[in-house]
């Protein structure tokens, strides 16, 4: 996923990153400066806390957001989740539509680009600092998202544009702009075209460098120091070959690995989980008790709360609006129903993903307990947990996993590198998305933004180059801001949408195929 | 009375000689051929998300190329030959689609040809007449 390592996390990567000849280094200085100088205040302001508190506003809004759609529902994640996994196994799609795309294959999709790093190191970093207590809260924010994404990807496939030739596409852009129309509300196209210009950005930053430096740093991890440009010019002409070359094999090879990696990934968590099973109930316990009392964690309840929601927003990105532009090329004529569908996506990123590698971690004892207390010992710093090694972020994942399977770390190495290269061909469609509603479609036009974004992968891979990760970062967030604000304002579409659709289910109307 | 017989057919020699087979059977007992062509398709498949928005435009490709490359000379082969013939074309998965034709058609036969590749890759993957002998609502024939 797209997210990232807080960027205290990140810095400290760029600390213990490549030894870059001097020379490079000072350009990389040069770029750092001028690019901090001219955006700090935007990255500020989208992290900035709220007043006297540790907790981001961002956070907070992306938490609001999710409560305020739960409510309006009427916990909708809950109520048709049934409906949900018989609408992606196909019970209600007409036979005559074979061949179109389904629901399972837009789901599928979609969570190519938000399953990954985020699952792997984000939930190790808020462990680390929130200790397990932050689990609960990570679940409880992965729950309530789920009612974002069934808005958001209602709403994109009920304005997505079918074009003569039968493409579609659709996203935030066009349900700002078409859905504020249809009520008579001013502004829809200046939220679209500031959803656009942030879209690209998250792509090229979130979706692209910060992806490719990840992927390096992975593989030296493995094989040891080796320039980072190399990597980059591989992935960027891997990437070069699927997004321009049009390469389907590459495509095909990696759209049937990453599943099998992410079933791999969850299963071998539960393998371990197994192997522990006397610890299960002690595990639940500490993630129950850690939620209300911090045992011992920096900020206590607060700041484990705080570790959870931050890791489950970043982790879903439910609320960013970039899941409704992958889910807006399903073939139905209810929008609702990819609404249904796309409130699975947090429930299988967060609440089963994120939590795995959660157990994992706590099960595996990776953090350091006073014996005495049962509390948990912080490092010398006092900033996180202890652990066994001093790992943290995708350390700890593999510390955990390695502390069980030894040989497991280098299966997760190459998930990691297969997730940041699956996450870096779907956001490549999102900012091109964005880039063609901004300057129209058109052959020269989307080869000038596929090339940007390979160059972008290179510098990704080869550059430590924070503030520049640090703002694409802010401007994911910033496109839930532009994305959260338009929702508020046509969700009544949406409830229009849901009572209808139940009503005829109900009805009988609405009938199972078969 | 007349006989409604499916043919899988998809181009290949095998099943141009399981369509001359049912066409000689159609001719002494007195039948109609239904040409059943099918797309191999799982709505459970990864696509890529340029895959899925331009999906809706192959599909109408695929269906116009198979229609005129493959179903439409064949059908228009089999008007010559006097047998009544009609085509269906389907996304799926290959047996399971023949047969949900062949129920859709009130078909008394299924007639295919079979590629006859022995060995490990059949083992693994299972073949459509080794599938369809297993699972045909009709009785089918397997023309070598």
């Amino acid at each position: 996923m797209i997210t990232k390592l807080t960027r205290a996390t990140f810095g400290a990567l760029a600390f213990t990153g490549l030894a870059a000849p001097a020379a490079a280094q000072s350009i990389d200085e040069t770029v750092n400066q001028i690019f901090s100088d001219s955006t700090g205040w935007f990255v500020n302001l989208i992290f900035s806390n709220f007043p006297g508190t540790s907790f981001p506003w961002i956070v907070g809004w992306l938490v609001i957001g999710a409560t305020v759609f739960t409510l309006y529902f009427g916990f909708i994640q809950f109520r048709v989740i049934r409906h949900s996994i018989a609408l992606v196994k196909g019970d209600y799609s007409d036979p005559k539509n074979a061949g179109e795309v389904s629901h399972f294959q837009a789901l599928a999709t979609a969570l190519s680009g938000t399953v990954g790093l985020g699952n792997i190191a984000g939930v190790a970093v808020a462990i680390g600092i929130g200790g397990p207590g932050a689990t609960f809260w990570m679940i409880l924010a992965g729950l309530m998202g789920m009612a974002s994404k069934f808005t958001e990807c209602t709403l994109g496939v009920k304005y997505r544009n079918e074009y003569a030739d039968g493409r579609v596409s659709g996203g935030p852009m066009y349900y700002l702009t078409k859905g504020f129309a249809e009520r008579g509300l001013p502004g829809g196209k200046v939220l679209a075209v500031l959803f656009s210009i942030f879209c690209i950005l998250g792509a090229l930053g979130g979706g692209n460098m910060f992806q490719a430096n990840q992927a390096h740093q992975q593989i030296t991890g493995v094989v040891g120091q080796y320039p980072g440009w190399i990597t980059g010019f591989v992935f960027a002409g891997l990437v070069f070959a699927v997004i321009i070359g049009g390469i389907k094999s590459i495509a095909k090879v990696t759209e049937k690995v990453v599943p099998f990696m992410g079933v791999l990934y969850v299963g071998t968590a539960l393998i371990i989980i197994a192997m522990n099973y006397h610890l299960i109930g002690w595990a639940f316990g500490q993630i129950f008790a850690g939620a209300f009392t911090g045992l011992g964690v920096a900020g206590g309840m607060v700041g484990a709360l705080i570790q959870g929601f931050k890791r489950a927003a970043f982790s879903n990105e439910a609320g960013v609006g970039s899941a409704a532009i992958a889910h807006s090329a399903v073939r139905t004529n209810e929008p609702i129903t990819e609404g249904f569908v796309s409130l699975l996506e947090p429930f299988i990123d967060t609440v089963v993903v994120c939590t795995m590698t959660a157990l994992v971690i706590i099960i595996t004892q990776q953090l350091v307990t006073d014996p005495a207390t049962g509390l948990y010992l912080l490092n010398e710093a006092g900033t996180s947990v202890r652990t066994i090694g001093d790992t943290s972020g995708v350390g700890l994942t593999s510390a955990a996993f390695g502390s069980a399977i030894s040989w497991f770390p280098y299966v997760l190495a190459l998930a990691v590198v297969l997730f940041a290269f699956s996450t870096m061909i779907t956001w490549s469609y999102y900012g091109l998305k964005a880039w063609t509603y901004l300057f129209g479609e058109g052959d020269t036009k989307e080869l000038v933004f596929k090339v940007i974004f390979c160059i972008f992968v290179v510098i990704g891979a080869a550059a430590q180059l924070g503030p520049v990760i640090d703002f694409s970062d802010a401007a994911i967030f910033a496109m839930a801001v532009v994305n959260i604000i338009g929702l508020y304002f046509l969700m009544p579409i949406v409830k229009r949408e849901l009572d209808s659709y139940l009503g005829r289910l109900k009805s009988g109307e609405i009938k199972k195929f078969q | 009375m007349s006989n409604i017989f499916v043919v899988g057919y998809d181009d290949s020699d095998t099943a141009r000689r399981a369509l001359d087979f049912a066409v000689s059977r159609a001719k002494a007992q007195g039948g109609e051929i239904i040409v059943a062509h099918v797309l191999e398709w799982s709505p459970y498949s990864f696509l890529s998300p340029t895959e899925l928005e331009e999906r809706h435009k192959r599909r109408q490709q695929e269906l116009e190329r198979a229609e005129s490359a493959i179903l439409a000379p064949v059908l228009k082969d089999l008007e010559k030959s006097g047998v009544k013939a009609t085509g269906a074309m389907r996304y799926g998965q290959i047996a399971d689609t023949i047969c949900a034709i062949a129920r859709d058609e009130k078909a008394d036969q299924i007639i295919v040809g079979r590629h006859g590749e022995g060995g490990l890759a059949q083992r693994v993957f299972g073949s459509v007449a080794g599938t369809l002998t297993q699972i045909a609502p009709v009785p089918c024939t397997i023309v070598p």
